[in-house]
């Protein structure tokens, strides 16, 4: 009896010592996909366990809600992984860790990912927090085998959003489709369009600025579009707040001729499109001041409550390392941000679809009419308040519970609160 | 067969006993310490640690963050602002129109979710009245019946919310047999008074089995011998639903009352799956506001959120303690008669 007792509680005392030291060489990663993303990085992670099997590398696949509503809890709260892919990067910017000290070049990152490093790191900071997994840039996609069916031209470059919207409005009557074309639910996705008519979102201290003539003039024709029903109105008025609506399943379902997205739905449209019709990427439609998209994307960064920042900046090495970077890229058609991979070219999309290699090339070329006011957003802490902002209020003037006027003044009220009350 | 069941169940509470034996001393030293009153707050105790851990604490703690404003995590990083969440919470130039109030989409979402009340607690409780009343009567298949009805209870709210959306969306089924009938169809998470009826009408298709069975128990307990002499006596059923039916019925009624009344201030899940809060906001309740505001939005205003779940608190304490207090008037009336 007494050896046995003896024997459970040694049992009892391995057992609290594995759970202890199981950690010692754990990186766990939180990451979101939003196509293919997820298995590719899981196939590239077990090739650096397969070198490293000292480093325990956890991917905890995780829905892109987790991320946006939980990782930021975690984080406040001095917890959370050791590595998170997140597109709320700025806002996140003091928790993540400098890598500098644990990495074997520094001045990689800085010659690589340097252009985009201000991105995720605080304001006056010259940390190295990560690095940029796929560069994005909001644009359009077009159907081209309904124009085509409708007899409708498509508006070539330069062509303004009128347009685009008068285009796929003749489309819509010929093919009698739901709508002419939509935007995703996202403060984000409509910014790109309001820089082109003129819009500054930033004021000269850095904070943000009042909603500006260039803001109003699109969200005018936004409103009127949605009453019209050449805007397909499910996808702004279907929810309230800043809820994050896309409109990629109407448009492959090919109920509306035009889409405003971004370059990360190429691989989604692709997969679920399939040979069912053909489609083109458009760049973004010009307004009044260019025919600018907005640069994001999704950076993976360290976060610095981790025990392990050693084992976390050899990961990280190796997936920014310019072959993993280039087969992430060319496995997920996604754009590199990596300026190596980048300046060699001859990327090998691993796709067979011809609506892929075009669309990417057109994005590539979009990328160049940038406007500086939207080149700026990225790096720009109050962006995503500002974002929230403009959703949240202008599906209420969609909806039919406001004015415009109104919501203009809402739209200032509503950041002014959440900057005073992040501060 | 009686034989082997007593020793199985020797065995098994032979442990039982020897634990009970060895705790005994001291329980009997701690009774002779503090009398019977220490002990009943002995057998308390893991009750109400639980109680405080998982209830009381979160409270407190909650109360204490409506007092706080900032972006921190950590209330020792959070500034005290007193009563100034509530207050901006308060701030109202006309309480019966939102766009005058500081926070229009609180009292947006607190209008939505009083009519919610009023329309899904009223139509709720006579549908399963009515409901339970079918299924006490002698049907075929009543066992069927009543696993029917009580189905959709057993379902996740996120799996309700999920079906019923895509039976009302634009493309979705509804709408395709309307199509095949020669009917217009019916956009109705957009139209705003389809997509409130819709919010009101799943929540009680969801709901509406367990108040049935809470009703059915009732109707079960009332004695038979009383319909049988209002029979003899020639009573007709109306006469006999108000008259023996309604009023032996009422302390179950009261219940479903009070707990369809709390579920309904509480709504979040089926209506948030279903309609989103919108279209606009026409179907934002406060739980998903105080959700939009503490947890979805990207700087997440904890202080706020808090306030305004605390007022949310207050009024379902209110409307319980309101429910209670008629329910002792009735009971007390029971009793004079």
């Amino acid at each position: 009896m007494k050896r046995s007792m003896t024997a459970a509680a040694s049992g009892f005392v391995a057992l609290g010592l594995m759970a202890s030291t199981a950690f010692a060489g754990d990186v766990r990663i939180m990451w979101y996909s939003d196509g293919v993303e997820g298995e590719v990085i899981a196939d590239l992670l077990s090739r650096f366990s397969a070198e490293n099997p000292e480093i325990n590398v956890i991917l905890d696949n995780v829905a892109y809600k987790v991320v946006q509503e939980q990782l930021q809890i975690q984080l406040e709260a001095g917890e959370g992984p050791d590595i998170a892919r997140v597109t709320n990067i700025k806002t996140l910017a003091p928790h993540w860790l400098d890598l500098t000290p644990y990495l074997s070049d520094a001045a990689y990152w800085e010659t690589n990912f340097g252009g985009y490093a201000d991105w995720m790191r605080e304001d006056g900071s010259s940390a190295i927090n990560g690095f940029m997994t796929q560069l994005t840039l909001t644009g359009g996609f077009a159907n081209a085998t309904l124009f085509e069916q409708a007899g409708v031209a498509l508006p070539g470059a330069g062509a303004t959003w009128d347009d685009w919207v008068a285009a796929a409005a003749a489309v819509q009557a010929s093919q009698s489709t739901t709508a002419a074309f939509a935007i995703d639910r996202s403060g984000h996705r409509i910014s790109g369009p309001n820089v082109s008519y003129g819009a500054n979102y930033i004021g000269a201290d850095g904070k943000p600025a009042p909603v500006d003539a260039g803001t109003k003039a699109f969200a005018e024709k936004l409103v009127a579009w949605t009453s019209e029903g050449k805007m397909l109105k499910d996808t702004w008025v279907s929810a309230s707040g800043s809820t994050y609506r896309p409109a990629a399943d109407d448009f492959i379902n090919a109920a509306i001729p035009f889409y405003y997205s971004g370059s990360w739905q190429i691989a989604n449209l692709s997969t679920k499109i399939g040979d069912g019709f053909d489609w083109v990427a458009t760049g973004s439609p010009c307004g009044t001041a260019g025919c600018s998209g907005l640069g994001g994307g999704a950076a993976l960064v360290a976060v610095k409550y981790t025990k392990n920042p050693e084992d976390v900046a050899k990961v990280m090495e190796f997936l920014a390392s310019e072959a993993v970077v280039k087969e992430f890229s060319e496995r997920t058609l996604f754009l590199p941000a990596h300026a190596g991979v980048v300046a060699a070219g001859g990327m090998s999309w691993a796709t067979d679809d011809p609506n892929v290699e075009a669309a990417l090339n057109t994005f590539i070329e979009a990328a160049g009419q940038v406007e500086p006011n939207a080149a700026a957003l990225p790096a720009w802490k109050w962006g995503s308040v500002y974002y929230g902002a403009l959703v949240n209020r202008i599906s209420q003037v969609m909806a039919g519970e406001m004015t415009l006027d109104e919501a203009y003044v809402k739209i200032d009220a509503d950041i002014a609160e959440q900057v005073a009350a992040a501060n | 067969m009686n034989s082997f069941k007593h020793q199985a169940g020797a065995v098994i509470t032979a442990p039982l006993g020897w634990l009970a034996g060895l705790i005994d001393p001291p329980l009997r030293v701690w009774q002779r310490w503090t009398g019977q009153g220490g002990m009943a707050a002995f057998f308390l105790l893991p009750n109400m640690a639980i109680f405080g851990v998982f209830v009381l604490l979160p409270l407190v703690i909650n109360i204490i963050y409506s007092m706080t404003s900032g972006a921190a995590l950590f209330l020792s990083d959070r500034d005290y602002v007193g009563g100034a969440q509530y207050a901006r919470l308060l701030d109202c130039g006309n309480y019966g129109d939102p766009g005058t109030c500081a926070e229009d989409q609180f009292w947006t979402a607190v209008q939505n979710t009083g009519l919610f009340v009023i329309l899904q607690v009223t139509l709720l409780i006579i549908i399963a009245t009515i409901t339970a009343l079918i299924l006490n009567r002698e049907l075929r298949a009543r066992s069927f019946w009543r696993a029917v009805f009580f189905f959709p209870v057993l379902l996740s709210p996120v799996v309700v919310g999920l079906i019923w959306r895509w039976i009302l969306q634009r493309d979705g089924v509804l709408n395709a047999a309307m199509l095949g009938m020669g009917l217009d169809p019916i956009n109705w998470l957009i139209e705003r008074n389809w997509a409130f009826a819709a919010a009101v009408g799943v929540t009680i298709w969801a709901h509406m089995g367990f108040y049935a069975l809470i009703l059915l128990a009732g109707l079960q307990a009332i004695p038979k011998d009383l319909y049988e002499a209002a029979e003899m006596d020639g009573t007709r059923p109306g006469r006999v639903f108000w008259r023996i039916t309604l009023p032996l019925l009422m302390p179950n009624l009261l219940v479903v009352i009070v707990l369809s009344l709390i579920r309904a201030v509480q709504v979040f899940d089926e209506a948030f799956v279903l309609t989103g809060g919108g279209p606009g906001t026409a179907t934002l309740f406060l739980t998903q506001y105080i959700y939009e505001v503490g947890f979805a939005s990207l700087l997440k205003n904890l202080g706020l959120a808090s306030a305004a779940s605390i007022l949310m608190g207050g009024v379902l304490v209110l409307l319980t303690l309101l429910q209670l207090a008629l329910g002792k008037r009735n009971e007390q009336k029971g009793k004079l008669k």
